[in-house]
């Protein structure tokens, strides 16, 4: 399987990461050297096998439905590059 | 007091104990031999000298008070990503410029806990990516060795480029570093250091910003076996925090370093000794197993048929989690803002401009694996041949093998801004060949100097490991460290 141009900017705009129109040919030559690569798993008789799920031999815990933590806000926003009164700020999404 | 900073973490600790010099002094030190090496290696990316002093006058503090925890007083430097309160945390990437974290990570936390000091913060790959350094924000590490005859800046490995570095030049006592494919010990065998990869779910990854969450642990790189597993140690221990955390004891890992090898096998897999492996590599090898069998261990020819696939299915899970754990960084809670005309223009300006090319290269890599339609095709079978992976080591446990011995690399050092490297993505994927099946089984593995290339460059060997069985990768670590009985030291240009 490789990928066209096309494809590029789809994989681009799904990864929200803006694709100029001049760096599609590099990404494209390298998405595809990597997807040649990786390739070579076809060869693999992966028949009756379980997909992975937990490489160490235990059930995921679950902790207590309980509230341990919070009640600072004002930590939550301190790296945010626009907040106002505890609020993240974006731009205007509903009209 | 510039010839504290060469001793070992073992013997700085004494040193401490024993009130030889004190934590100030030996943090002053170290301090001082940064602010020299650092314009030519660039192996900080952010120094703490005042907090440094602080915690060290603390310890001494403690150490008068006899109340010292087990790294009381020892200065380490801490790779940029985990998580330190009020300090530069920015996985060297711009999308997380002037992040600091209101919170501790719990490794630096139990190392803390311990007495440890805290340096400053050590440059790497962006998240993680990467295998020489170079994809840093804050440009590449150089490698404190150069070949003989030669004024070539090498690349010292990565991502953990920064840590090994450090550790290489002495610039820290010891350093914390991370491993998703080969993160701590490809550097450490490129810089002549000992890197130690734990078993997956030893050290808890709360804090530790994020790459691949199935495949990354945190681990020391230390000058010594001794020294790793001093640091290990201290880092490990069960974290209600991390979901992946296992709750099971920590040995006194140093406890284990002297115990020798009589009595072990050893396994060597056929499939290691791959096309076109420089002889170099292979005498290296045949010389690490030579001395184990001079030591008492039994050698064993094994097979671990899937290796060859343990690459390909990394670079489809590895990109697939990262490709969803770096959806988080987009412009809104932290970090780098680009604005745009609107929300969905401000998450692609932010991320094209805050992320580098190999950080983009993966997340579009990982996003194409998961999309709809080509989800069994790429993810589910590199996962189901992950399983196959790890069932190849499992086999050859249940057959009696205690631990394998590989290269640790295919190569020593190479050039910064190896025009071959760079041209292809593939190519500098390869350099985590050795080391990348370890991930995928979640198994502990080390990289402990053991030799040198024709050019005066150090070479590693690697040591796989049953699961939380890391005992006997020190102790069989440390009698390769004995056998090779060479001094790991680069010379000093910087």
């Amino acid at each position: 399987m490789s990928v066209d141009a096309a494809t590029v900017k789809r994989i681009g705009r799904l990864a929200r990461i803006r694709i100029e129109e001049s760096e599609v040919p590099a990404y494209q030559n390298e998405l595809n050297a990597i997807l040649g690569f990786v390739e070579q798993l076809g060869e693999v008789d992966i028949t009756g096998v379980e997909p992975m799920t937990s490489v160490t031999p235990m059930a995921l815990r679950q902790r207590e439905d309980a509230v341990r933590d919070g009640g600072y806000p004002e930590k939550i926003v301190a790296n945010a590059p626009l907040s106002e009164d505890d609020f993240f700020m974006v731009p205007k999404v509903v009209e | 007091m510039t010839e504290l900073t060469k001793l070992t973490l073992a013997e700085a600790r004494k040193g401490l104990k024993a009130k030889d010099f004190t934590s100030v002094e030996l943090t002053r030190g170290y301090i001082e031999a940064i602010e020299t090496a650092n314009p030519s290696l660039n192996a900080y990316v952010a120094v703490t000298p005042e907090h440094a002093l602080e915690m060290a006058k603390s310890s001494d503090m403690k150490l008068g008070a006899g109340q010292a925890g087990p790294l009381e007083g020892v200065p380490l430097g801490i790779k940029d990503l985990f998580a330190t309160k009020g300090v530069h945390t920015q996985a060297a990437s711009h999308i997380l410029d002037g992040f600091k974290p209101e919170y501790e990570s719990s490794v630096t936390a139990n190392l803390w806990r311990d007495g440890a000091v805290m340096l400053g913060k050590l440059n790497m790959d962006e998240f993680a990516m990467g295998s020489s350094n170079e994809t840093s924000y804050y440009g590449p590490v150089v490698n404190p060795w150069r070949a003989e005859g030669s004024n070539m800046n090498l690349v010292p490995g990565g991502s953990s480029g920064g840590s090994a570095a450090a550790v290489s030049a002495w610039l820290c006592a010891g350093a914390t570093a991370t491993d998703t494919g080969g993160s701590i010990r490809q550097p450490a065998a490129l810089t002549g250091t000992v890197g130690i990869k734990p078993t997956y779910g030893r050290c808890s990854r709360w804090g530790t910003v994020a790459f691949a969450s199935s495949l990354d642990q945190a681990g020391p790189i230390a000058r010594t076996v001794e020294d790793a597993a001093i640091l290990m140690t201290s880092m490990a221990g069960y974290d209600p925090k991390d979901s992946t955390s296992v709750d099971i004891d920590v040995p006194d890992f140093a406890a284990a370093v002297e115990r020798g090898v009589k009595g072990l096998t050893i396994g060597v897999p056929r499939e290691y000794r791959m096309d076109g492996m420089p002889d170099e590599i292979e005498t290296l090898w045949s010389q690490g197993l030579a001395w184990l069998k001079a030591e008492g261990a039994t050698i064993k020819d094994i097979s671990l048929p899937h290796t060859k696939y343990a690459l390909p299915a990394y670079y489809i899970v590895a990109p697939a989690e990262a490709s969803s754990n770096l959806a988080r960084y987009d412009g809104v809670k932290y970090g780098l803002r680009v604005t745009g005309k609107d929300i969905t223009d401000l998450y692609e300006l932010t991320r094209a401009a805050g992320f580098g090319r190999e950080v983009k290269r993966r997340v579009m890599i990982g996003t194409y694996v998961l999309s709809a339609g080509y989800y069994d095709a790429y993810y589910v079978r590199a996962q189901k041949v992950r399983t196959l992976i790890k069932r190849d080591f499992e086999l050859a446990f249940a057959d009696g093998v205690d631990a394998i011995l590989t290269p640790a690399t295919p190569s020593a050092a190479f050039g910064v801004g190896d025009e071959d490297m760079n041209a292809d993505p593939v190519k500098m994927y390869l350099n985590d060949i050795f080391t990348v099946t370890v991930n995928m089984a979640g198994l502990p593995g080390i990289a402990v100097p053991a030799g040198k290339d024709a050019k005066g460059l150090p070479l590693g060997l690697q040591l796989i490991g049953k699961p939380f069985d890391e005992e006997t990768l020190f102790a069989a670590g440390r009698a390769i460290e004995r056998s090779a009985a060479m001094d790991f030291s680069p010379s000093r240009w910087w």
